[in-house]
């Protein structure tokens, strides 16, 4: 099957969500492509509430942002959204997007401009035995618990104090698990203080300076063994202890799913701050291939707030290349712009700030 | 282990199905993931990694990853965490041959 467009938006979550509300309001015919048979991304598994302005849902759940969006964007009559669609590739020499429905149909997709909003993948960590049933990244726990009311197991060692992993820990305590430590290689922790004193009013220890050393397990895991590290992230030897525990969740960062981008032939820079490969961009986040706009965790890793603001820019910036930006639209734009430059200018933007002063000294 | 109580959240799942894992029934929720019926079973193992044999459970459970993989119906490979579990469906752990 072809289907021909003006807009194609890959992906279905916060960034790709906010793009399809801007586009709603245009002339422009516009496919919304999801892999998972549900729009809203993973702010479908988020239970706690967002900060911010009240604007950008602050106080509201995570997975209430979702289904608010979601049911906005279903009202627009110049919109096609295709759920359990997976766009797989692109072809050059047709200039042709190809996505797969319900794994088995293939579909062929002619565009004129695409945004790229296809979130990230959790990173791994390198330890003894990392591979057991029980280790996680701590989002599968979380889908796990929140979307689909399964917990995993009883005893939980985190790794990683940032936000996710904070969030998480008192997200298990909810649940109905014990968590019996969170680990933090870095000398302080990493999140918001207000995550950081939820779950210390739980009495959940966390311990800087230290990491996982070895898993320990025959066919699942049974427990860990954590070793402290000095000021130089060495190993202290004779530091190692060991708790018992049958869930590791590892919240150590994400990167971003870019396959896409670099066989839309974007230029690609590494850039450690903004979590790994990502796509040069301008301004307005059109890439270096003028066709392609990107949103949200692949564009760089930071929140669902920033994503939605993201999701808002690219998809006016499209809708302008294609003269069909209202006024309306564009002051839309200038509001995002600004709320974003607040958001990266609080208290948390310092990396990201300093990722994107390196991206724009290309 | 499925959560009976949670304080935020009410899980309204679909009908009941079963469906079979190396020819065991196993119980489950319509539209529910594979992976997840089999995890709320207690089951954590899926695959087998090919060189050292060694049991993988869920990673990602978002369809990144590839620790999932099980032959459904036949069909290699698939993952499981996103798959959809259907009334009867057959699930069967892929056990690769060894490779040294």
């Amino acid at each position: 099957m072809i289907k021909e467009t003006d807009v194609v938006i890959i992906g279905g979550g916060p960034a790709g969500l906010s793009a399809a509300l801007a586009l709603g309001q245009t002339d422009l015919k516009v496919l919304l492509l999801e892999r998972d048979p549900f729009l809203g991304g993973q702010l479908v598994k988020q239970t706690h509430m967002f900060f911010g302005s009240r604007e950008e849902y602050a106080g509201v759940r995570g997975f209430e942002i979702g289904n608010l969006l979601s049911e906005s964007v279903k009202k627009f009559n110049n919109m096609e959204i295709s759920l359990n669609t997976t766009a797989c590739g692109y072809y050059n020499e047709e200039d042709m997007l190809l996505a797969v429905h319900n794994d088995e149909e293939l579909i062929r997709i002619k565009f004129k401009k695409v945004i790229v909003a296809t979130g990230a993948s959790e990173r791994a960590l390198l330890f003894e035995n990392n591979d057991l049933p029980g280790i996680y990244g701590a989002g599968a726990v979380q889908t796990l618990m929140n979307l689909y009311g399964v917990l995993p197991g009883k005893e939980v060692v985190m790794v990683g104090s940032g936000n996710i992993g904070l969030i998480i820990s008192y997200q298990l305590v909810q649940a109905g698990a014990k968590v019996k430590a969170i680990v933090e290689a870095a000398p302080k922790v990493g999140g918001y203080f207000v995550h950081a004193a939820k779950v210390s009013r739980l009495g959940i220890p966390i311990y800087t300076k230290t990491t996982v050393k070895t898993a320990f397990g025959k066919d699942e895991l049974e427990g860990v063994e954590l070793i402290s590290l000095d000021k130089d992230w060495n190993e202290i030897q004779g530091t190692e202890r060991r708790i018992d525990c049958d869930t590791l969740c590892l919240a150590v960062g994400l990167s971003p799913l870019t396959e896409l981008l670099w066989q839309f032939g974007c230029k690609m820079r590494y850039i450690p701050e903004l979590g790994g490969h990502i796509p040069i961009r301008d301004g307005n986040l059109m890439t270096t291939n003028k066709d392609v706009y990107i949103a949200g965790d692949v564009a760089s890793i930071e929140e669902a707030t920033s994503a939605m603001l993201e999701g808002t820019i690219a998809a006016v910036s499209a809708s302008e290349s294609l003269n069909c930006a209202s006024a309306e639209l564009l002051e839309l734009r200038d509001k995002a712009f600004k709320k974003l430059f607040d958001l990266r200018n609080g208290p948390t933007g310092e990396k990201i700030l300093s990722g994107i002063k390196k991206l724009e000294e290309e | 282990m499925r959560i009976k109580n949670h304080p935020i959240l009410e899980f309204n799942k679909g009908n009941k199905i079963t469906f079979f894992l190396d020819g065991k029934e196993i119980e489950g929720y319509d539209d529910e993931p594979i992976a997840v019926s089999l995890y709320a079973n207690g089951i954590k193992t899926l695959s087998y990694s090919l060189k050292y044999h060694k049991p993988r459970g869920l990673f990602c459970c978002i369809g990144n990853c590839s620790s999932c993989l099980m032959k459904v119906n036949g069909e290699p490979n698939v993952r499981t965490c996103v798959k959809r579990a259907r009334q009867g469906m057959i699930v069967e752990t892929d056990r690769l041959v060894k490779n040294d």
